[in-house]
């Protein structure tokens, strides 16, 4: 069941983030609840969608038990404000941030990890 | 670059900018809202608003939305996540240009950039956002179960938000500048009867230290400018809103807090250049008295193009 109202694709298992890692080269996942550090995330997600066509974007509710795979994920280690926000690369995690993100921070960590679209 | 005419610009897209959008573009005014953030504003904070008007219980998030949609619907244009370079207000035509060079023009200027949180502007502040530091007590009380947790402030939000806390933390802190709460009576009541918060009184942070997480924070008393570390293992920071205006400084006027100065009409002293919402000088800041400023300003606008027109 959906638990985020965005306009993002909702990752809703371990299994499925599995698979939309193994079918797409560059992956950014925001895990977080509908909450006001989340949303600006997920609203600067929406907006640039359409520009990183070389970037799969979602999201996961993190109060789903299926989200264990982010919450406890190493690189999430002493993550202690929502959304966890994961930027992966051929499956593998490349950055991981906590909490609240503006748009330079996002763009510049996609632009860094994934090239210049 | 694009060169786009609109009668009104809106700068900010919270419930002051969305409203005026509304107003008007349902007067079959081209309208663009400029935004730098998320559209919505401080609404999107706001995990439940129970005081709008007509509508019982709505999350800030949803609020926003449906404004949003409001506005696209009657055809107001919105650009959010953009970042203003530079204002030209003087002149018949208004103009801003964006950070990746597009400029805008229009007829009128309606001026909604908000407000945002205040920060500590302290050693540690930024290094530790989410690794233990927190602006927001619903998004990340639950992290600090079973931990202990100093609140800055003395507001009606630092110590609602400092009770709220004590369903995690065995133990919060609130350390405050003054020596009295600048807070309602219940809401200083309810704080002070909480057996698990303490009080630092007259005292500010000078820095919050840590590795990885927060392990903890200096302290000064403001009396004897004594400094005292105190072991923590998070810090939620309540000490007030600044207005959105630094950027605007010199293109209109405002009072010494950098609030925008305005008249009933929200008209600033710069014609065809109005402002609206929690950045312009008022007493109370609410969704209400910022929709209301919203409306004002955009009907205003609309009157100054009419009699411009005519004129
Ligand atoms: C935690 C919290 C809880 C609250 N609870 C309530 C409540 O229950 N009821 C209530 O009535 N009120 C509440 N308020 C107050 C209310 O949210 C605000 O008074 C109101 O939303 C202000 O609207 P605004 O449009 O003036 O500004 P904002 O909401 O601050 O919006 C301004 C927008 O402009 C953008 N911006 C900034 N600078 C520029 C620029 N130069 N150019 C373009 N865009 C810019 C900002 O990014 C932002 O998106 C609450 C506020 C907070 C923080």
């Amino acid at each position: 069941m959906k638990m985020l109202q965005t306009n993002l694709q909702e990752v809703e298992t371990a299994a499925d983030l599995q698979k939309l890692l193994e079918e797409n080269e560059n992956v950014m996942v925001c895990c977080g609840r509908m909450g006001p550090m989340c949303i600006p995330v997920y609203e600067v997600m929406e907006e640039i969608e359409d520009e990183y066509t070389n970037v799969k974007f979602a999201v996961m509710a993190f109060d789903s038990p299926e989200a264990g795979v982010i919450r406890n994920a190493p690189e999430c280690r002493g993550f202690m404000g929502l959304p966890f926000t994961m930027y992966y690369k051929n499956g593998k995690v490349v950055k991981a941030t906590s909490s609240i993100q503006n748009f330079k921070q996002v763009t510049n960590i996609l632009d860094e990890n994934f090239g210049k679209n | 670059m694009s060169k786009d005419m609109y009668d009104v610009m809106i700068l900010g897209a919270g419930a002051a900018g969305l409203t005026a959008g509304i107003y008007s573009s349902r007067a079959k005014l081209n309208t663009l809202i400029l935004n730098e953030g998320a559209v919505g504003g401080q609404m999107v904070l706001t995990h439940e608003i129970a005081n709008y008007p007509g509508v019982e219980n709505i999350s800030g998030y949803a609020l926003a939305n449906i404004m949003k949609k409001q506005a696209r619907d009657f055809g107001c244009a919105i650009k959010s996540n953009v970042k203003v370079s530079r204002y030209g207000f003087e002149g018949n035509v208004k103009e801003v240009e964006l950070e990746d060079g597009r400029t805008f023009k229009a007829k009128t200027v309606i001026v909604a950039p908000g407000g945002r949180p205040r920060p500590l502007g302290i050693p540690g502040e930024d290094a530790f956002k989410g690794k233990g530091i927190s602006y927001c007590a619903t998004c990340d009380g639950d992290f600090f179960t079973g931990k202990e947790l100093v609140v800055v402030g003395g507001g009606n939000s630092a110590l609602e938000e400092a009770v709220s806390l004590t369903k995690y933390a065995t133990k919060v802190t609130i350390v405050h500048q003054f020596d009295h709460f600048q807070a309602f009576a219940h809401a200083i009541k309810e704080a002070k009867e909480n057996p698990k918060i303490s009080f630092v009184m007259e005292s500010e942070l000078r820095e919050v230290k840590g590795n990885e997480n927060v392990e903890s924070v200096v302290i000064e008393n403001l009396k004897t400018g004594e400094r005292s570390e105190m072991k923590t293992d998070g810090v939620f920071v309540f000490i007030g809103y600044l207005p959105n205006t630094e950027s605007l400084q010199g293109t209109v006027p405002m009072n010494e807090r950098g609030e925008i100065v305005v008249d009933p009409l929200m008209k600033t002293s710069i014609p065809g250049v109005f402002a609206a919402g929690d950045s312009i000088t008022k007493r109370f800041r609410q969704v209400t008295t910022a929709v209301a400023d919203g409306t004002i300003a955009a009907l205003s606008a609309a009157e100054f193009i009419r009699t411009s027109e005519v004129s």
